[in-house]
């Protein structure tokens, strides 16, 4: 039998120590790196967007999912629609109303463990005054010191009256607007 | 060889016509929603325009085959070479706009962010990615483009006419057999 070559021994070592698994929980959103955004076809055209601004708190510790909580809050002024036409009818009374309802607003009920790094959440969410309970399945991808939980979920735009009146067919934009989100955690630094 | 037929098939004077009436139609949409403020009506507008651009590309296409394996009926004898060359340079012109409007108002749509797909089901690709400024010029060339075809349309038309109440040459009848001299 061969011995390993003490360099290939001291290089394994090297890189397991140069990777180091967190283990503890995370506690600090990063919104500079983290992205709420939005599909939803027009006219049978898919089409993008996302808000520029976002607020909260997250709280998540892998040990123990079940008493995870986020709260979080989306400035809906900070909206990227696709166009400077679009972004200044969302903000209108029709749509978002944002000067009436600034914000849309999610806190979790519930965090369930679904097997692996896939979880899923349920929580409570606030938008132009009407709230409802909408839930998505997520995963959650360590990279260092911070983690990044991804997911996504549909969002029915006629259960928070979002597109009114003449906007209201979902034939010309579609009632399913698909929300997806990246947030980045930060690690709760040892104490 | 065959000889220079004396007539256009049907086939061809119905593309002719579809063509005709297929791009004032567009055209004038185009002008109509441009400046609407944002609407459902607007954005069911612009799917309209698009899906009837694309259209107009594929007669075009189906244009563009028949001339391929097809001869044009011959001029009238008594046309000059500098009128011929003329006939060569509006015809060339005319197809080649009709190949440029399209094409740009697709890559525009792209440019804008907003992907082409016909009847709302068969999606083009988007050959440039979004870029505002890009697309600022690219409308520039869109409408420019549509006001010279508008220019050469009528041109064509007014040669059209002035063959049948000038020339009396029969010339216009090729593509309205209705007012041929029985």
């Amino acid at each position: 039998m061969r011995t390993l070559p003490p360099l290939t021994l001291a290089a394994a070592l090297m890189l397991g120590s140069a990777l180091p698994a967190w283990a503890g929980s995370y506690a600090t959103l990063d919104p500079q790196h983290s992205r709420i955004g939005f599909t939803y076809t027009q006219m049978g055209v898919a089409m993008n967007g996302s808000f520029g601004q976002l607020k909260g708190q997250v709280q998540f510790d892998p040990a123990k999912p079940e008493a995870a909580k986020a709260s979080l809050t989306v400035p809906l002024a900070s909206i990227q629609a696709g166009s400077a036409e679009a972004n200044d009818e969302v903000k209108g009374k029709a749509w978002f109303n944002t000067a009436a309802y600034p914000a849309a607003q999610f806190d979790t009920t519930q965090v369930k463990a679904l097997g692996g790094n896939r979880y899923q959440v349920s929580g409570k969410l606030t938008l132009k005054g009407r709230s409802h309970e909408v839930s998505a399945p997520f995963t959650l991808t360590p990279q260092g010191k911070a983690a990044t939980f991804e997911g996504g979920f549909i969002l029915k735009r006629t259960d928070f009256a979002i597109g009114e009146g003449s906007w209201a067919d979902g034939g010309i934009v579609a009632h399913d607007v698909r929300i997806t989100f990246s947030l980045r955690v930060l690690a709760a630094e040892a104490r | 060889m065959t000889p220079t037929p004396t007539a256009y098939t049907r086939t061809a004077i119905a593309l002719h016509w579809l063509m005709a009436f297929g791009l004032l139609a567009t055209l004038s949409l185009g002008l109509y929603m441009a400046d609407l403020p944002l609407s459902p009506s607007k954005l069911q507008l612009y799917a309209y325009h698009k899906w009837a651009g694309v259209s107009l590309f594929g007669l075009l296409l189906g244009r563009l085959a028949w001339r391929l394996t097809h001869q044009p009926p011959a001029l009238p004898s008594a046309t000059s070479e500098s009128q011929r060359w003329l006939v060569q340079v509006m015809h060339l012109a005319l197809y080649g706009l009709m190949v440029l409007i399209p094409l740009s108002g697709w890559l525009m749509s792209s440019a804008k962010g907003f992907q082409t797909v016909w009847f709302g089901v068969l999606p083009l690709p988007d050959l440039l990615s979004k870029d505002l400024l890009v697309a600022e010029v690219l409308k520039e060339v869109h409408e420019t483009l549509n006001w010279v075809l508008l220019s050469l349309v009528l041109g064509h038309a007014a040669a059209a006419i002035k063959h049948h109440v000038v020339e009396r040459d029969g010339v216009l009848a090729r593509m309205l057999p209705f007012l041929a001299k029985p």
